[in-house]
């Protein structure tokens, strides 16, 4: 018996040793010191145009955007709170957005409760955070709306957002135009789409499908993925396996193309050229070193944060745009969808996220 | 095995309750006969898992013959037939290591919700910066030992915490996902080592590695279940814990193993995962719970617990990697494969409760309910 419970007692500093050893060592793997977010992204304040850089009135800037786990997100966040630090008389307050339009709204409520002079947001949803806009606008608290638009004009003093559409529009005339340099008749085209439930999707594809058709083209096969990369390589590879020649393939985003790229490698497939989106600075990597089927990105770049907190500093301020003639801050602005390749990637490498 | 020794009569008799779920009359009796030897081992108890999988089986035919008819081109191509076979094997063998700790957990009368968020939390962590700098073997260690840590957790709040699994499980969804997100500062970690990345891309004789490490894990869990005493101590433990606890059995600490071992195999699952995508993100694995129970369920395991058997729900998996290969050939959306899913799930537990008389009406029945 005492012979026993010695072996126990060993076998349990055995494995007590071995489970906090691993512990510790465990503890010390979650740095991740290369992947501060950059602020590459900001337009310091030394190298804006005109007087608007100077220092002005104290304002507050308040800001939400959900605490998505995509990296565009995570841009939009990092964006907004350097660009306000670049400023020396912006003074920023964020407030958790939650995991839904209702947390949000309630987080946005006690924001409004403390009169910051001016709320920048990324909506979980425009429509359902609709009357919150309306709300400040009537407290007298102008609203920035990123990206999601608000479908009632008096919701928003400025809407600066991407153009989905317009992204389409772009890979599909980038597509196209490679298409008919190589001299191909009757391309094989595939798209991997995002998660379909979102208009953003359904968008984007709309502007690809309709650019195509009025080439005389179409989508042969059609995937879904989630935004992420896991999902992009099991879509892509259901897309491989349809399409035994391919052409041409649009993959609606660069971080779910990670693992589009991946299931492309496994797959050892490489008769047919990738466009990305979104503008990831992994994408642009790869297009600058030419060495994946990836050739073009077309971008819906994050740094709109960035404007968005410009611009809602010069709201409060009562500045206008210093190349425009107009005295205030225009009420909308759609950045365009640029398509990014090999010939024009170093300009963009700062924005990649 | 002398464990085996110290209670056979009461081990025995915990197990009885167990394989006989609310059953008619002539179902008991012909496992009375089995017991005895009167009747073969096909009709018997022994062989009700085998018939189960050979209705599975039956689904998986009726699938491909779909496949065949709808795309009679891609079919006609016997290298792109074999490929296609691969690919959906590929497809199967994440969800597939993860389903085989999942089986273990529910036989044990248990529910672990949060496999998809430790796969994801293990992924994230074995490719952060600092993982990634010990190389290939300290990010397999990490994979491992943060999945089998998680499990443990999990193991300890279920059986010595007292908390019902389903809300313990659930909370650790939650909370492990939100450390992945904290520690992945919610962005896309891509994974440099090619080591890794090679698992997904290696082939050895014409079969992916990945096709290997599934069949390993299969092999390995069935084993575990069928000729150890672990096993038949899960399937006790799951039908009825309180004759389990008499017959002598440390239900508690049985239940803290059953759920490690579900972390392990979710840990293992990580680095597959993550090798295929060549990254990591909290956001991965999204919804694998729901497609390892499904799997498991479809695949003959009883949700009560005590039932349940390996190869069902790797035919399961197969089943529903065959589905989203199927709608992918197609070109159909992704909506209407989750319908299909859906009503393959709804169709196989139905079928289910239907006691056989026999095969072939088995068998026209599936084909009713999946055409």
């Amino acid at each position: 018996m005492t012979q026993h419970s010695r072996d126990l007692s060993r076998r349990r500093l055995l494995f007590g040793g071995a489970a906090v050893g691993a512990g510790v060592l465990l503890a010390g793997c979650t740095s991740n010191e290369s992947q501060e977010p950059t602020t590459a992204q900001t337009k310091g304040a030394d190298a804006a145009a005109g007087g608007n850089a100077a220092p002005g009135e104290r304002v507050t800037i308040g800001f939400s955007a959900p605490a998505a786990d995509h990296g565009w997100i995570a841009a939009i966040t990092n964006n907004a709170k350097a660009q306000a630090a670049a400023y020396s008389d912006v003074e920023f307050k964020t407030v958790e957005a939650g995991a839904d339009a209702a947390a949000q709204r309630a987080a946005l409520s006690t924001l409004l409760s403390q009169k910051p002079d001016v709320i920048v947001l990324l909506p979980h949803d425009g429509k359902e955070l609709n009357a919150f806009g309306l709300e400040a606008m009537q407290a007298g608290v102008p609203v920035v709306n990123l990206d999601r638009a608000f479908p009632d004009a008096k919701a928003y003093r400025l809407q600066i957002k991407g153009d989905n559409y317009g992204m389409g529009v772009a890979a599909a005339t980038y597509i196209a135009e490679q298409l008919k340099a190589k001299g191909v008749s009757n391309p094989v085209i595939g798209e991997i789409a995002g998660i379909d439930s979102l208009e953003l999707t359904q968008e984007r594809s709309k502007g690809f499908a309709d650019t195509l058709a009025q080439h005389g083209l179409k989508v042969a096969n059609r995937r879904a993925a989630e935004f992420t990369a896991d999902s992009g390589q099991q879509a892509a590879t259901g897309l491989l396996q349809a399409l035994p020649k391919i052409d041409a393939i649009w993959n609606h985003d660069d971080d779910q193309g990670i693992g589009v790229l991946a299931a492309i490698n496994q797959a050892n497939r490489k008769e047919f050229f990738m466009v990305g989106g979104a503008g990831s600075k992994k994408a642009m990597e790869d297009i600058q070193a030419d060495n994946t089927v990836l050739k073009a990105t077309v971008t819906y770049s994050p740094s709109m944060a960035s404007s968005a907190i410009s611009l809602a500093r010069l709201i409060a301020q009562g500045k206008g745009m210093s190349d425009l003639v107009e005295l205030q801050v225009p009420k909308e602005i759609i950045l365009a969808s640029e398509t990014i390749t090999k010939e024009n990637v170093s300009n963009y490498l700062k924005l990649g996220f | 095995m002398s464990e085996v020794t110290e209670t056979p009569a009461a081990e025995r008799a915990a197990k009885l309750p167990a394989q006989s779920p609310p059953v008619d009359p002539a179902e008991t009796a012909a496992a009375g006969h089995a017991a005895t030897g009167r009747l073969s081992w096909w009709r018997g108890d022994g062989g009700e898992g085998a018939r189960r999988n050979l209705g599975l089986i039956g689904v998986l035919v009726a699938l491909i013959v779909i496949g065949i008819v709808t795309r009679p081109d891609l079919y006609g191509d016997s290298s792109w037939v074999w490929s296609n076979f691969l690919t959906i094997l590929k497809l199967a063998s994440v969800v597939g290591v993860v389903t085989v700790g999942m089986t273990f957990v529910i036989i044990g009368g248990g529910i672990d919700l949060s496999v998809g968020a430790i796969v994801a939390l293990a992924g994230v962590w074995a490719t952060t910066v600092a993982t990634q700098s010990y190389g290939a073997g300290g990010m397999i260690f990490c994979a491992l030992t943060v999945g089998l840590g998680v499990g443990l957790v999990n193991g300890l709040l279920i059986s010595y915490g007292r908390l019902v699994p389903f809300i313990a499980t659930l909370a650790m969804l939650v909370a492990a996902r939100g450390l992945a997100a904290e520690i992945s500062n919610k962005q896309t970690q891509v994974s440099d080592n090619n080591t890794i990345n090679s698992i997904a891309s290696t082939n050895l004789l014409g079969i992916p590695l990945l096709v290997y490490i599934l069949a390993a894990v299969v092999i390995a869990g069935w084993v575990l279940l069928n000729r150890t005493t672990f096993g038949r101590r899960t399937v006790a433990v799951g039908g009825n814990p309180e004759a389990a606890r008499l017959a002598g059995i440390n239900v508690k600490r049985h239940t803290l193993l059953l759920y490690a071992l579900s972390g392990l195999c979710c840990g293992i699952a990580a680095i597959m995962l993550t090798a295929q995508a060549t990254s990591a993100q909290a956001a991965m694995a999204n919804l694998y719970e729901l497609d390892a129970i499904a799997a498991a369920i479809i695949g003959g395991t009883l949700l009560s617990g005590g039932r349940g058997t390996i190869i069902g729900s790797l035919l399961g998996v197969i089943i529903f990697s065959t589905i989203t290969n199927l709608f992918a050939i197609n070109g159909l959306s992704t909506e209407a494969q989750n319908m299909v899913k859906g009503g393959i799930i709804v169709a196989a537990v139905l079928v289910q409760q239907v006691h056989f008389r026999s095969l072939t009406q088995f068998l026209s029945r599936n084909r009713l309910t999946t055409t």
